[in-house]
């Protein structure tokens, strides 16, 4: 396989196999009255770990396949998952964010403005029927939810894309500094271990 | 190098944002029928095989957490159904005298007898795939237009209405529920004087329903049975079979001397149910459907 079909045909992949598990199962076991969205927590893991293009287009693929699947006003999850996408992309690009709990936070992010940019789209589309304080209860409830589901779905997204993501300067940096080989903190003795007088080890 | 990274990315971006706009005004400005439209109903033909087997095959995961779920949820339940089904018990053997006597006068007076939902033809169906959204209120089922499925057939759940046929495939079709907001039911009150009015989603709240223009003065009380009405009125005829229990009246207060309104529980756990009947010959029993002229449609 071409190495620049293997990012993109994973993502395909990744993206119907969410979608029809999402629609097929996931929506159908209800927690505290609302049911998780993996959705937009792969959108978001995918712009948090291939950049904001991959994760724009994942986001609106995704999202169209969402709309076409479950017979929705085609463009509108699309349009709120591209924004997704293409924000948790630049995040990565613009702050490189390493901390571990990251996934969680953008998560949580990712499913509140999925959850008020759907609000608002349906208002703006004149759909007036479920607008109250409830809705605004089921989105913190669904926030929750997600935010708990965020570490494990990004672990599984990264274990499925990362072998075809492209060698990352920065990714290599830090893994150097992790196993102790580019630090600039450490004496050139320690980097290269325990030398003689005579320069030979 | 940069530049142009930069100048792809916005490219991209827009390009995307484009698509999606063109996409989302397409569609809601086009009608059922158009290419659109016909293209979606293409995908979900292409895809219903596939998320068919992947429910069948994720059915333990889902029974699971669903046991969880709905065992938190009964145990809140339990003190509030014990008092429902002491009342139930007295209401029952006076319904019971009521179905002996209906019966004989339906006799007398020589109307169609057959109100059973045996009598519409029900299609039982599994549910396949449902909305995660509170926007839209659909689910996708196993069964369309090759089981004799139509656009418009009611659909029940739990042996209460859940909504009706919006799109149909041949092999699948997609039910939009009663909570939907493009959703109105003719529905009548089991009160004293038969109350009816029109069902409608109850606006701030989706899993609530609202029953709209009952007379000010309806004797209506908190957990009176709400049923579809099933009227005729020439050639005017109700999309639901007259009868069907719909939910409970959850309170009466202001609304309805004020507005004419009450607020409805629906009977049917509507984010639960994972097989329905669709009613595919809705009409074949039309015994109250033959209301008199000038009397109330809802």
């Amino acid at each position: 396989m071409s190495e620049s079909l293997r990012l993109p045909i994973r993502l395909a992949l990744l993206g119907l196999v969410t979608v029809i598990i999402q629609a097929a199962a996931v929506s159908q076991i209800s927690i505290f009255g609302i049911s998780a969205d993996l959705t937009v927590l792969v959108v978001m893991s995918v712009g948090l770990l291939a950049g904001s293009i991959a994760g724009s287009i994942m986001g609106f693929a995704t999202g169209l396949l969402v709309d076409m699947v479950l017979v929705q006003t085609l463009g509108v999850t699309s349009l709120l998952f591209l924004v997704i996408g293409y924000w948790s992309g630049r995040l990565r690009e613009l702050r490189d964010p390493s901390h571990g709990l990251v996934p969680m936070a953008l998560g949580a992010a990712a499913t509140a403005f999925a959850g008020i940019g759907m609000a608002v789209i349906q208002f703006l589309l004149g759909v007036d029927a479920p607008v109250s304080w409830l809705l605004l209860e089921q989105i913190f409830i669904a926030v929750l939810v997600n935010t708990l589901l965020a570490l494990p779905v990004y672990a599984l997204v990264r274990r499925v894309i990362e072998p075809a993501l492209p060698a990352d300067p920065r990714r290599r940096r830090r893994r150097a500094y992790t196993t102790g080989g580019l630090s600039p903190l450490q004496r050139p003795s320690q980097r290269l271990g325990p030398m003689t007088r005579s320069g030979s080890r | 190098m940069h530049s142009k990274q930069v100048r792809r990315r916005r490219a991209v971006v827009a390009a995307l944002v484009a698509i999606a706009l063109i996409l989302l005004t397409a569609y809601f400005g086009e009608s059922p029928s158009s290419p659109l439209h016909t293209l979606q109903r293409g995908i979900v033909e292409v895809f219903s095989p596939v998320q068919e087997g992947a429910s069948k095959v994720l059915t333990p995961f889902k029974d699971v957490a669903n046991f969880f779920s709905d065992t938190f949820k009964a145990k809140s339940q339990v003190g509030q159904l014990r008092k429902q089904v002491a009342k139930l018990q007295a209401q029952l053997s006076q319904a019971q005298f009521a179905a002996s006597q209906n019966v004989q006068l339906r006799h007398q007076v020589g109307l169609d007898n057959s109100v059973g939902l045996a009598a519409y033809k029900p299609v039982a169906s599994n549910v396949i795939s449902r909305d995660p959204t509170l926007w839209y209120a659909t689910v996708e089922i196993d069964k369309g237009s090759d089981d004799g499925i139509h656009r418009g057939d009611p659909v029940t759940a739990d042996g209460a209405l859940v909504g009706d046929i919006t799109t149909v495939d041949p092999t699948v079709s997609f039910v939009t529920l009663i909570t939907d907001h493009t959703m109105a039911v003719a529905a009548q009150v089991n009160d004293t004087s038969g109350d009816t009015g029109v069902l409608v989603p109850a606006v701030g709240n989706p899993n609530q329903l609202q029953l709209q223009y009952l007379p000010t003065s309806a004797p209506v009380q908190t957990g009176q049975q709400v049923v579809t009405v099933g009227f005729k009125s020439g050639p005017l005829q109700d999309l639901y079979p007259p009868g069907i229990p719909i939910g409970q009246v959850a309170s009466v207060g202001n609304s309805l001397a004020n507005n004419g309104e009450v607020p409805v529980t629906p009977a049917a756990d509507l984010r639960h149910f994972t097989i329905v009947q669709v009613l595919t010959a809705p009409h074949a029993g039309t015994a109250r459907a033959q209301t008199p002229t000038g009397g109330k449609t809802g």
